[in-house]
């Protein structure tokens, strides 16, 4: 043991990374093979949970996918060095979380084998035809923009490819939150505040992975992150974490005024047991204020707290999303309003949801793609920031 | 040089009849496949239920559909349903209606709009459908239903009927009986019920049973609010 050198620890270290991160893909295969085979009766996902756990990583995922670009767009379109020098990587996670999202999205289909469809017959009244476009897209833009920026002849072009990513972002977010917009009869969703909603929290969350990934990796590399560049950084982050939060209860007060939405409401927020916990305790405190303390109290300055606060970020977003697609579902259409309702199709009933093992593996094999394509493109290709130097 | 032209002219005029002979029955058949589209598009099937004869805790709808359609009978959360009976209670009077519920077959169905293969579609004759080969199991239209009228189908499936074709990991809900109606006949529900809550019929022509009923009885579409214009009206709500 004696033997080894730092250099070649981190190398194994490496290694044995990369294998849990592809035993977990692994697993994620063999759960969605027993998905195919058995059918979707192995989840937790029933006729009313129509959308389960595979959706909560999914759509985090990709929030996340597209707010992770806002380093490069503050990098090229506004001209920040501070940010410019995070773009490629920044480029990088997005690439990599919207691959991992997206194969879980697919996986979870019905029947996944017929993907091609999909691409072959495309409904224009649908936001999910759209989005598989915008999605589609996403990937080429950012492809484009990264190669402007590590092909020193196309480096001129990098402004104009950055500003398409800008835009092709946004709407890509906006297509994501109009999905849940469009749905014209389920109490939590079929608003306008959505897509705003979305674009906001993929800001902070997107903010937040990076964080993680930057920190990592100056530390695998023994860097030190320059103050001034830390500083920017984490007050952006918290100026996202309060404009989300801003949102969320913006969402939640507009729906506590309008009578008919109070008992969703209710059921949210009080009396829906893990729906509420999750919410108050997971996104509120977990998610926002914690994060926010350790953000703006400088007395909090000799812990990690920039990681650790976008590792509860990150927490808080799988609680929010839980709450939304689940605990949205889970609240009974109100097919007959101003009538109690009952029925054998669980009408009037709240939604019973538990989620499996395999539907877990599924989402969870998400994150394990979007860790090995960062993982070895950090390795592989210059993707580790380097500091310009000061005037 | 006129034997040539004579000889061009009489392989031309073979070749079009040639073309004809081969291409005509194939149009006759594409036609009798296909339907009038004009005639076709005129017909609105729709039903009228009559809440007040519609008996609590009778289930005779569900189980003739059931039993047409190939359909288990259970009732667990992931076991397809595609007519259930509801029992609702008006909160303020505390009057009591049952009644079946379906597919609504919308003019504007949510679940056509957000579909995005195509898969769900609304025929000429406003019975709205899923194609079960275009079907990739997304369950967005069962978001988008505000009727809970769709169920996907969660396992794999054994003993179908040949007339209803289904398929695990896709979505389905009634079809109104359609290989029942392209052969002239009514749905199993409305045949199946002894009170004849069900009315069955084309909402479009005036002479129709149910086009004169819907005139001269009051009737209202459920969530009327989301202007969907279902083809399935209820009497007594």
């Amino acid at each position: 043991m004696a033997s080894y050198s730092i250099p070649q620890l981190r190398s194994h270290l490496f290694y044995v990374l990369m294998a849990a991160a592809g035993a977990i893909v692994l697993a994620a295969m063999f759960a969605v093979h027993s998905m195919e085979v058995q059918g979707h009766i192995i989840t937790g996902m029933n006729n009313q949970i129509v959308w389960g756990m595979p959706h909560v990583f999914a759509i985090f995922l990709i929030i996340a996918a597209s707010g992770v670009l806002n380093v490069s767009s503050i990098g090229s379109v506004f001209n920040k060095p501070a940010y410019k020098v995070r773009a490629p990587l920044a480029g990088l996670l997005s690439i990599a979380m919207l691959a991992g999202g997206l194969t879980v999205l697919m996986l979870d289909l019905g029947r996944p084998d017929r993907i091609i469809v999909a691409a072959t017959n495309f409904n224009p009244t649908s936001v999910f035809a759209w989005n598989i476009v915008l999605y589609s897209g996403m990937f080429a833009a950012v492809t484009v923009y990264l190669w402007t920026l590590m092909e020193q002849r196309m480096y001129e072009w990098s402004k104009p490819a950055a500003f398409v990513v800008f835009i092709w972002r946004f709407v890509l977010t906006t297509g994501t939150g109009v999905i849940f917009s469009f749905l014209v009869a389920r109490q939590a969703y079929g608003t306008a505040i959505l897509p705003p909603l979305f674009i906001v929290i993929s800001f902070a969350w997107g903010l937040a992975v990076f964080h993680v990934v930057q920190a990592a990796i100056y530390e695998w590399n023994g860097k030190l992150l320059d103050e001034y560049v830390q500083k920017r950084m984490r007050n952006l982050m918290g100026v996202f974490v309060i404009a989300s939060l801003y949102f969320v209860a913006t969402y939640h007060l507009t729906n506590l005024y309008f009578a008919r939405q109070t008992e969703f409401e209710s059921f949210i927020l009080v009396e829906g047991g893990i729906y509420p916990q999750l919410f108050w305790i997971g996104y509120v405190l977990l998610g926002n204020v914690l994060p926010l303390l350790l953000i703006y109290l400088p007395a909090l300055d000799r812990f990690k707290r920039i990681p650790v606060a976008s590792l509860l970020i990150i927490l808080g977003g799988f609680c929010l999303l839980y709450v939304f697609i689940i605990g949205g579902q889970a609240f009974p259409l109100d097919i007959f309003p101003g009538y109690s309702v009952s029925s054998s199709f669980a009408d009037g009933e709240i939604g019973t949801y538990q989620p499996s093992l395999p539907e877990i593996l599924l989402g969870l094999g998400g994150v394990g793609v979007a860790f090995l394509i960062s993982a070895i493109g950090i390795r592989v290709l210059d993707f580790v920031p380097r500091e310009l130097p000061k005037k | 040089m006129s034997d040539i032209n004579l000889q061009r002219r009489n392989f031309l005029k073979t070749a079009a009849g040639a073309a004809m002979v081969t291409v005509a029955p194939g149009m006759l058949l594409f036609d009798v496949a296909h339907g009038n589209p004009q005639s076709v598009g005129k017909v609105r099937w729709g039903m009228l239920i009559d809440t007040a004869a519609c008996v609590p805790g009778c289930n005779d709808c569900v189980t003739a559909c059931n039993k047409e359609n190939g359909l288990s009978g259970g009732t667990s959360a992931t076991d397809p349903q595609w007519i259930r009976k509801i029992e609702i209670k008006d909160i303020s009077s505390g009057r009591e209606v049952s009644l079946p519920m379906m597919c609504q077959h919308c003019e504007h169905p949510p679940c056509v709009d957000v579909c995005p293969t195509g898969a769900s579609f609304k025929r000429m004759d406003g019975i709205v459908l899923v194609d079960k080969h275009l079907c990739i199991g997304c369950r967005y239209c069962m978001m988008a239903c505000p009727y809970k009228a769709r169920s996907f189908v969660h396992e794999p499936l054994s003993d179908q009927n040949p007339d209803v074709p289904r398929g695990k990991g896709t979505v389905e809900s009634c079809t109104m009986c359609v290989h029942r109606i392209d052969q002239g006949g009514q749905p199993a529900c409305a045949e199946a019920c002894a009170n004849k809550v069900i009315l069955f019929g084309d909402l479009n022509d005036p002479d129709s049973e149910i086009a004169k009923k819907v005139r001269s009885v009051v009737s209202t579409q459920i969530r009327a609010d989301l202007k969907l214009n279902p083809g399935v009206r209820y009497q007594g709500l």
